[in-house]
C-alpha cells in the first residue's frame, strides 16, 4: 500500500520555481531518503506535504487522503521535526509534551510523554525550560515530540543534523525500530551518505527542483558508477545532474 | 476540539506560572496608567469643580480590557515565531478556529484579572467604584472582549503576514483609534466629521453607554446593541481577512521562514 503519493509537484517562489513537476511515491513502511544539495528543494517539498506550503500544480495524496483539502484528518496522523524548528523555548520540556500529546489528542497524555522520552533516552529534569537546551537536546525534543501521536507517516527534515555521532546512531536506531514494529512510513533528508546508506530503503536526489536519480542507495551508486554515495552527492551538486553510466558508454 | 483548546489555553497559561515579569505586565502596568490618569483627574475635578472627569477612570479600566483582550488574540502568532515553534504548531491538527479560540479564552482571562485589579485600585484610590455600573458591567466586559477579539484577529494576520518585523503594530493598532473611540471624553467632543466617523467602532457606543449609565444609572440597551450588531460585522471582516491572510501566507512560503517580502 503507498501511504505517500505524490504526482507532477510545482511550487514557484514568485518567478523562481523551487519544485519543478516531481513525482514519487512511498509504500507503507518504507523510509525514504530525499537528497540532494543546499536549494534542491527539498524542504519545500516536505513543507508542501505537510501543507504548511500550498503547491501551484500536481496532487499530494496522504494515507489515501489528498492534501490540503483533507488537511486535520492528515496532520492528525503524521508528524513532523526539523533540526531547524523548536518546541516552545519559554515551556518546560514536560509542559511542552504535554501540550502536544494534548494537541494530538493523544490518550493519557503524561504517560505517552514519558514514554517517548524514555524512548529516546532523555535524561534531562522535566522542568528544564527548552530555551536553556543545546540544540541537539533541542532536536532530540522536537523527535519526541513528532513520535507523540504515533504517526503513520514520519517526515523529518535534518533530522540528526546538530546530533553528536552517539545519539544520531540511536536516533537511526529509533527510525528502524518504528518501522519494523508500527510499518511507520518516514520521509527524511539528511547530508550524511553513510547514514543514509545505512537507513534508507529507497533514496531521491534532488537538484534543482527536479528529480535526477532515483532508486536504493546501492542501486544509485552503482548506475552512476562511481565508488560512494558521497561521489554521487558531489557530483550532483556540481553537475546539477546524474548521467547513467550507460550514457557515457555510449559517448 | 476541546482537546486542542484546552492544550492551547495551558500553553498560555504555563507561562504564567512562572514569570512574574509578565503578571507584572498584567497588573503593574495597567496601574501605572491608571495613576497617572487619576491624579489627572483628581487635579482636573478641582479645577473645574465638575464630577464628570470621574468618568475618566471608567474608561481607563474599560480600555484595558479591550487592550488586555486584543493583545492576547494579536500577540499569539507572534510569541510562537519568538520562541521558534510555529512550524510544530501549523503541521499538528489544530484549526486557526480552535487556535483563536483558545487565545480568546486567554484574553478573557487576562482582560478580568486586568479589570478586577484596576476596578479595585480605582476604588482604593480615587473612590470611584465600577461598581455603580451595575448589571450594565456585563454587557459592557462582553461587547469591549469580542471587539478586542476582532481588532486581535486584525493584528494576528499582519503579523502573518509581514512576521517579526510587524511586532509593533500589535501594541499600535489599538492606539490607533483610540483617539476616535470616545474613551476619555463624549463623541460630541470630537469635529462633526469625526463625529460620524466614530460610529463606526463598536466600541464608541461602549464608552458612551458606560458614561450614560454614570450619568442617569439607566442601562442604554439601544447603544448596546448597536455595538453588538457593530461587533459582528467587524469580527466577519477581521475574521476573513485573517483566512485569507492565512492562505496567501500559505502559498508564499511564509510560514516557513522569519523574514518577509
Ligand atoms: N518562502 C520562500 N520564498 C522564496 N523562496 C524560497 C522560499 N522557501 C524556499 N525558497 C527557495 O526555494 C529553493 C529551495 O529551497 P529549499 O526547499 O529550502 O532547499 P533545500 O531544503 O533542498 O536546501 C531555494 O532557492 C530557496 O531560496
Ligand atoms: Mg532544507
Amino acid at each position: 500500500m503507498q501511504s505517500v503519493v505524490v504526482t507532477n509537484l510545482w511550487k514557484k517562489f514568485g518567478k523562481t520555481p523551487a519544485v519543478k513537476g516531481i513525482s514519487f511515491a512511498a509504500e507503507r513502511g518504507e523510509i525514504l531518503g530525499l537528497l540532494g544539495p543546499n536549494g534542491a528543494g527539498k524542504t519545500t517539498t516536505i513543507h508542501m506535504l505537510l501543507g504548511l506550503t500550498s503547491h501551484d500544480e500536481g496532487s499530494i495524496s496522504i494515507l489515501g487522503l489528498d492534501m490540503p483539502k483533507n488537511r486535520y484528518e492528515v496532520l492528525q496522523r503524521v508528524n513532523f521535526a526539523s533540526a531547524y524548528v523548536s518546541l516552545p523555548g519559554n515551556l518546560t520540556i514536560d509542559e511542552s509534551l504535554y501540550v502536544y500529546a494534548k494537541l494530538y489528542n493523544v490518550e493519557n497524555p503524561k504517560h505517552r510523554a514519558r514514554e517517548v522520552l524514555a524512548e529516546l533516552e532523555v535524561d534531562l529534569p522535566g522542568r528544564s525550560l527548552i530555551g536553556t537546551l543545546s540544540a541537539g537536546q533541542k532536536t532530540r525534543l522536537n523527535i519526541c515530540k513528532a513520535l507523540l501521536n504515533r504517526p503513520e507517516v514520519l517526515f523529518l527534515d535534518e533530522p540528526t543534523a546538530s546530533l553528536d555521532p552517539d545519539i544520531a546512531m540511536k536516533v537511526r536506531e529509533i527510525l528502524k525500530k518504528l518501522r519494523k514494529n508500527y510499518g511507520t512510513t518516514i520521509i527524511y533528508t539528511s547530508h550524511y551518505m553513510q547514514e543514509v546508506e545505512e537507513l534508507c530503503d529507497r533514496a531521491i536526489f534532488l537538484a534543482r527542483g527536479s528529480i535526477v536519480a532515483t532508486g536504493t542507495p546501492t542501486e544509485i551508486r552503482e548506475r552512476s558508477k562511481l565508488k560512494s554515495l558521497d561521489e554521487v552527492f558531489v557530483t550532483i551538486a556540481r553537475d546539477g545532474e546524474l548521467r547513467d553510466s550507460n550514457d557515457k558508454e555510449e559517448r | 476540539m476541546i482537546s486542542r483548546v484546552v492544550a492551547m489555553v495551558l500553553r498560555y497559561m504555563f507561562i504564567y506560572k512562572r514569570s512574574t515579569i509578565r503578571i507584572a505586565e498584567l497588573i503593574f502596568f495597567p496601574l501605572m496608567d491608571l495613576l497617572v490618569w487619576g491624579f489627572v483627574t483628581l487635579y482636573l475635578q478641582q479645577v473645574t469643580q465638575s464630577n464628570a472627569v470621574l468618568f475618566m477612570l471608567g474608561g481607563i479600566v474599560l480600555w484595558d480590557i479591550f487592550f488586555r483582550a486584543q493583545q492576547a488574540v494579536g500577540m499569539s502568532v507572534l510569541q510562537e515565531m519568538w520562541v521558534g515553534n510555529t512550524l510544530n504548531l501549523f503541521v499538528s491538527p489544530i484549526r486557526p478556529r480552535e487556535l483563536i479560540l483558545s487565545t480568546a479564552i486567554v484574553g478573557f482571562i487576562r482582560a478580568t484579572i486586568t479589570a478586577t485589579g484596576l476596578g479595585i485600585c480605582a476604588y482604593v484610590l480615587y473612590a470611584f467604584n465600577m461598581m455603580d455600573l451595575g448589571i450594565a458591567l456585563v454587557p459592557l466586559f462582553g461587547l469591549l472582549l469580542f471587539f478586542g477579539w476582532a481588532v486581535g484577529l486584525f493584528t494576528s494576520a499582519l503579523i502573518l503576514r509581514y512576521g517579526e518585523a510587524a511586532e509593533s503594530l500589535a501594541w499600535i493598532v489599538p492606539f490607533l483609534i483610540q483617539p476616535f473611540v470616545a474613551v476619555f471624553y463624549p463623541v460630541s467632543a470630537l469635529p462633526p466629521a469625526l463625529q460620524a466617523f466614530a460610529q463606526i467602532f463598536p466600541c464608541t457606543h461602549i464608552f458612551e453607554g458606560m458614561r450614560s449609565v454614570l450619568h442617569s444609572g439607566g442601562v442604554p440597551w439601544r447603544e448596546m446593541g448597536i455595538s453588538f450588531l457593530l461587533t459582528l460585522v467587524w469580527l466577519c471582516f477581521t475574521g476573513t481577512f485573517f483566512a485569507r491572510t492565512l492562505t496567501y501566507v500559505r502559498s508564499k512560503g511564509y510560514l516557513t521562514t522569519a523574514s518577509r517580502g
